[in-house]
């Protein structure tokens, strides 16, 4: 019954499809943790919108065979992604990196930010500015109070 | 500032606007991959040939220092539409007189001979890239790609997918001509 109660408890929870094969793992944990990490920041060319260490192209397996081969030659994390970006362009990272080219990218949200506060800003402002106004002159509330005098008046006749 | 927040958002349809105008372009490609060989060397490689053909194997340096610049295509026997664009190769070799090199990528040697004897061999040297690191260095995302070489290791020319249909023929033409890799007067 235990055993039972166990199995429905896993099946509740829905595993993530691992792309990555047992033959494809170091020995080394702390190198396959560095390897998977960076196949996580590194786009499937196949698939494209899913990183190679979820994907089971055969391209993306490759993918994960160099990273980790490169490692093991001793490669740090950042010349790994170097060497693959050497080949497959920025298109392969699915960080994009800063350069005049994505500025558009980076910096288009904090613009728009900008804008509307801005924007906002400027709008409540000028309402501000317009209930200032609200107050009417003793003149001109003796008028409005002696028409409206007048309209009840006329509508009780 | 009254007025440019009124045109605000005239500004903002425009802007957008454009954009989807852009989006709306039938001949643009979202699924293009931006190649980062055009204009720069060839990756260094040398493949062995494949088991049980005749054909030599390829290296880096078979591209460089010939006369024109020449045509890489990697091509595999399980790749249907390699079957397709192997007539259109031949064709272009045949007729126009462009030089194929060939890698044949992740194919089992003795599937690649049946397949070659089968339906015409075009190439004149064949690498035999079993492990697919070779494709890794070209930066393939697929099979077919083809490539077009000047004589000094430059990869002029990246076409992914097949070679086959009309729009097709017609872009791969024109890369041959502007590169040079057809003889004169050919490919017309």
């Amino acid at each position: 019954m235990r055993q039972l109660i166990f199995a429905f408890c896993i099946g509740l929870f829905p595993f993530a499809a691992n792309a990555v094969e047992p033959d494809e793992m170091l020995t080394d944990p702390v190198l396959e943790q560095r390897a998977r990490e960076i196949s996580k920041d590194l786009r499937c060319v196949v698939c494209q919108n899913q990183d190679i260490d979820s994907s089971n192209a055969g391209v993306a397996r490759d993918l994960r065979l160099l990273v980790r081969e490169r490692l093991v030659v001793g490669d740090s994390d950042a010349e790994v992604i170097e060497y693959i970006r050497a080949r497959y362009g920025d298109y392969v990272l699915l960080k994009p990196p800063l350069e005049p080219a994505t500025y558009a990218l980076w910096f288009a949200p904090i613009a728009f930010v900008l804008i509307g506060v801005f924007v906002g800003g400027g709008v409540l402002m000028s309402r501000r500015k317009q209930e200032a106004f609200e107050d009417l002159g003793a003149e001109d509330e003796n008028t409005v109070s002696e028409i409206l005098r007048q309209n009840e008046a006329g509508d009780a006749s | 500032m009254k007025r440019l927040i009124a045109g605000l958002p005239f500004i903002a349809a425009v802007i957008f606007g454009g954009f989807f105008l852009w989006g709306l372009n039938p001949d643009r490609d979202p699924n293009e991959i931006p190649s980062v060989l055009i204009s720069q060397p060839a990756p260094a490689f040398d493949l062995d040939p494949v088991p049980g053909l005749e054909t030599p194997g390829l290296a880096r340096s078979d591209l460089v220092g010939n006369e024109r610049p020449v045509v890489v295509n990697v091509f595999a026997s399980w790749c249907v539409p390699c079957r397709a664009e192997h007539a259109v190769l031949t064709r272009f070799v045949e007729r126009d007189g462009m030089r194929l090199f060939g890698i044949n990528y992740k194919d089992k040697p003795e599937d690649a001979v049946k397949w070659l004897n089968d339906l015409g061999n075009p190439y004149e040297r064949i690498g035999s890239d079993l492990s697919g690191r070779t494709g890794i260095e070209w930066g393939l995302s697929g099979v077919p790609e083809t490539f077009i070489v000047d004589s000094d290791g430059t990869v002029l020319f990246r076409y992914v997918g097949p070679v086959v249909g009309p729009d097709a023929v017609e872009r791969f033409t024109q890369a041959l001509k502007q590169a040079g890799a057809l003889p004169n007067g050919a490919g017309s």
